[in-house]
């Protein structure tokens, strides 16, 4: 029984010297972090885990434009100081991470997010705190919550011109192929109003969860269907085993076009040119977005992280987010949540992508939305786009078809 | 009276601890004591029971979908479907969903849901004698199904986000930081019922039976007892207090998702075990509360590597500490008498699990 106690005592001890060192941790926390002559900007990315090889890219791109604000003087005569922090493709973990963000390193606002669900796990915790998080990635709509900004596209500047787009083309039917998970399912919901509406019919609509590899099933029930057009809404890994299954199965880019929308540069190499060249895809900007500003960045994009690297519509919007808060924080004149909420209606900069314009009230961005053709080298043409930048319409509520869908 | 004095100590400790922790460290404070909770159930039935349980974050899993379908109803109000129902063009409220708008019903869910299943299955498993590598194996899997569906079920329970963006609990206000007090001394209350529970039940004739079946189950039963039912209880015992922290964790942490009842948390709860020791509770407790706090720490100091660092934790405790941190005395002790005489050692995890 001798042992019993021995254990005890010692299980006592380190659960003691626990709480001492967690006390200790939060010492420089208490001292105050806002020290003079920096301000502290938190950037919360999955760098481990599935979403990693995404979101590292869009860390990345994070801080070469804050490397760029304070090369040219930082905000309001202050040089910014990230504080990188993991979200390790885990979503719980996002929002702990991001509570840490406000509370311990009382960051003035945070560049972050990927996923929907990690969005939506951050969400809560940015409102409690009345805290700022700028999200840089295409999503689903149907959101707009007062203390996120939205730099990449919702659905309206998207999805909706996509389909336009393959209206325009004269395709009638149309297969929906998505992963399982929110994003997917709601794109296709709105997808199956705007068919409805339109004379398009829906040929087959079919999920898979995140990560699966196996699309035989899923291929021969396209090469039954015969659509004319399949919209993928497949994220990940997932698109390399699509879309070398359907070449495989001898469909091609003639017989069975698809339209995606979560496949960009970054992806297009993963997945092998030669198996997707010649499909569509739908963003808001490319490497080869024609423009100076997009020339310098993807030079200095390729300088700092190497020249084989490509940049890809989320790392843009990832930049863009931390252009667009200067520039609202310095029109404030102040880094303050309020403030800067107050400022960034209107401000409009020269972006890679073009003029991006934030929208006050929705807290998104005007964006041009661009239908893009793969190249065999990897890169991706521009075929269409939409003129000029497109309101940010996150709720559809000026698209009448789309009534009911925002309940 | 020197355990009684530790205990105490401990407790006013924890009790003490918002003096020292800004809200957020207590929450995160709180967010560990309700894995050590479940690590007190894995004690019982790994350390004492000799059941590699691979599957806890099932249970931990029931307990918290069933504490925040409740949360998820009141948040949405009477009448009204909850956020993720819209978005995925639910437009009834599911049949399952309905009771859990009655605080007891969902009360009592929280333990039986992981209580029945876990009932179930050990029966099922045990009495077949199945053991060892294979009940470690079928755990898993059963934490591999659960995921996949709940992530399917979009519209049921929310897919991959889950249920989050709870405000009420019982009526403490979750935005508010006194309110989030009072969740986390409730929290050091139940870890503290839950820890003399386990206890006197592990003292207990039937703790003394439940260590005889895990050193030699043959043996038990022909003694005339039914290791199935011993093994099962002590199964059912763990998966409720699983449950029970599940359902604390949504508060805290604000959300539930399948993420955090996986394989990969399901194993992050046995290795916070591992690594305090599974055969002394108190060892559980503090391994548990060292494990995901030395998570925290690693990576906000090493946002790139501290996998690696965690990683290289867990290989070190288990190369020199097999039987945790809590039985490094032990350790030491045997080898003193190891160097006077040669003594039998203790079963290692390879060996437990091919018994």
């Amino acid at each position: 029984m001798a042992a019993t106690k021995w254990t005890k005592t010692l299980s006592i001890l380190f659960l003691s010297t626990t709480l001492a060192v967690a006390g200790c941790a939060d010492d420089p926390a208490a001292s105050g972090s806002s020290s003079g002559d920096t301000i502290k900007v938190g950037i919360l990315h999955s760098l481990s885990g599935t979403m990693a090889i995404s979101e590292v890219t869009v860390r990345d791109s994070e801080l070469l434009a804050i490397e760029e604000v304070n090369a040219a003087g930082g905000v309001l005569g202050k040089k910014l100081e990230p504080v990188v922090e993991d979200g390790a493709s885990d979503w719980p973990t996002f929002a702990e991470k991001a509570q840490k963000l406000i509370n311990e390193d009382k960051v003035a606002t945070t560049f972050g997010g990927w996923t929907s669900a990690s969005r939506k796990a951050m969400l809560p915790v940015f409102e409690r705190n009345k805290a700022l998080l700028w999200y840089p990635v295409q999503y689903e709509g149907l959101e707009s919550s007062p203390y996120i900004f939205y730099t990449g596209a919702t659905t309206n500047q998207q999805i909706v011109p996509a389909l336009d787009y393959l209206k325009q083309q004269g395709k009638k039917s149309v297969f929906l192929v998505g992963s399982d998970y929110v994003f997917p399912r709601t794109a296709n919901k709105i997808i199956k109003a705007y068919a409805a509406a339109n004379g398009m019919t829906v040929a087959g609509e079919e999920y898979t969860p995140l990560g699966t590899t196996e699309y035989s099933t899923i291929v021969n029930k396209l090469g039954q269907a015969k659509p004319d057009v399949v919209f993928n809404t497949l994220n990940g890994d997932s698109n390399v085993a699509f879309f070398k299954q359907l070449r495989s199965a001898g469909l091609t880019d003639k017989t069975m076009p698809t339209v995606s929308v979560s496949v960009a540069e970054e992806e297009v190499g993963g997945i092998g040119p030669a198996n997707i060249a010649g499909h569509l895809v739908a963003w808001n900007y490319y490497q080869t977005t024609e423009g100076a500003t997009n020339t310098e960045f993807v030079k200095k994009y390729k300088a700092k992280y190497g020249a084989a690297k490509v940049t890809s519509d989320p790392m843009e919007a990832g930049y863009n987010a931390v252009k667009l808060w200067a520039a609202a924080a310095t029109k404030a004149g102040s880094t303050d949540v309020e403030a800067v909420k107050k400022a960034a209606g209107g401000i409009s900069l020269d972006l890679p992508e073009g003029k991006v314009t934030i929208d006050g009230e929705t807290q998104h961005v005007y964006k041009t939305a661009r239908i893009g053709l793969i190249q065999p080298d990897g890169q991706i043409k521009e075929v269409w786009n939409s003129g000029a930048p497109v309101k940010p319409d996150p709720y559809l509520k000026g698209y009448p078809w789309a009534a009911g869908l925002a309940s | 009276m020197r355990n009684r004095i530790a205990f105490a100590l401990i407790a006013v400790l924890l009790l003490a601890a918002p003096l020292v922790f800004s809200p957020f460290r207590l929450d995160l404070l709180a967010k560990y004591l309700c894995y050590a909770i479940v690590a007190l159930g894995i004690a019982l039935a790994w350390g004492r029971g000799g059941m590699l349980t691979l599957g806890q974050g099932v249970f931990f899993g029931l307990g918290g979908y069933a504490m925040g379908m409740h949360l998820k109803l009141v948040e949405a109000g009477p009448g009204q479907l909850p956020d993720f129902m819209s978005w995925s063009g639910v437009e009834r409220l599911p049949l399952l969903w309905k009771p859990f708008a009655d605080p007891v019903f969902a009360l009592v869910m929280v333990v039986v849901l992981p209580v029945t299943v876990a009932l179930l299955l050990g029966l099922l498993v045990f009495r077949q004698r199945v053991r060892g590598a294979y009940f470690a194996v079928l755990s898993q899997a059963l934490a591999a199904a659960f995921v996949i569906l709940l992530v399917g079920q979009q519209g049921l329970t929310g897919g991959t986000n889950g249920l989050t963006n709870f405000q009420l609990f019982f009526g403490l206000d979750l935005y508010d930081d006194a309110d989030r007090r009072i969740l986390y001394f409730a929290i050091v209350v139940v870890l503290g019922l839950s820890y003399l529970v386990v206890r006197q039940l592990a003292r207990s004739r039937y703790g003394q039976l439940l260590v005889a079946i895990r050193d030699g189950e043959d043996r038990v039963r022909f003694l005339g007892y039914d290791p199935a039912l011993v093994k099962t209880f002590a199964f059912a015992f763990s998966a409720g207090l699983a449950g029970i922290a599940g359902a604390l964790f949504v508060p805290v942490v604000g959300l539930l998702t399948p993420a955090n009842l996986g394989v990969v948390a399901s194993l992050e709860l046995l290795i916070g075990v591992a690594i305090g020791g599974r055969y002394s509770l108190a060892g559980a407790v503090g391994g548990a509360l060292l494990f995901h706090y030395a998570k925290t720490i690693f990576s906000e100091q090493w946002p790139d590597s501290w996998l690696y660092v965690q990683g290289a934790l867990f290989v070190a405790v288990m190369l020199w500490a097999p039987r945790g941190l809590a039985g490094l005395a032990g350790q030491l002790r045997d080898l003193v008498a190891a160097r006077r005489r040669p003594a039998a050692p203790a079963p290692t995890v390879l060996e437990e699990a091919r018994a």
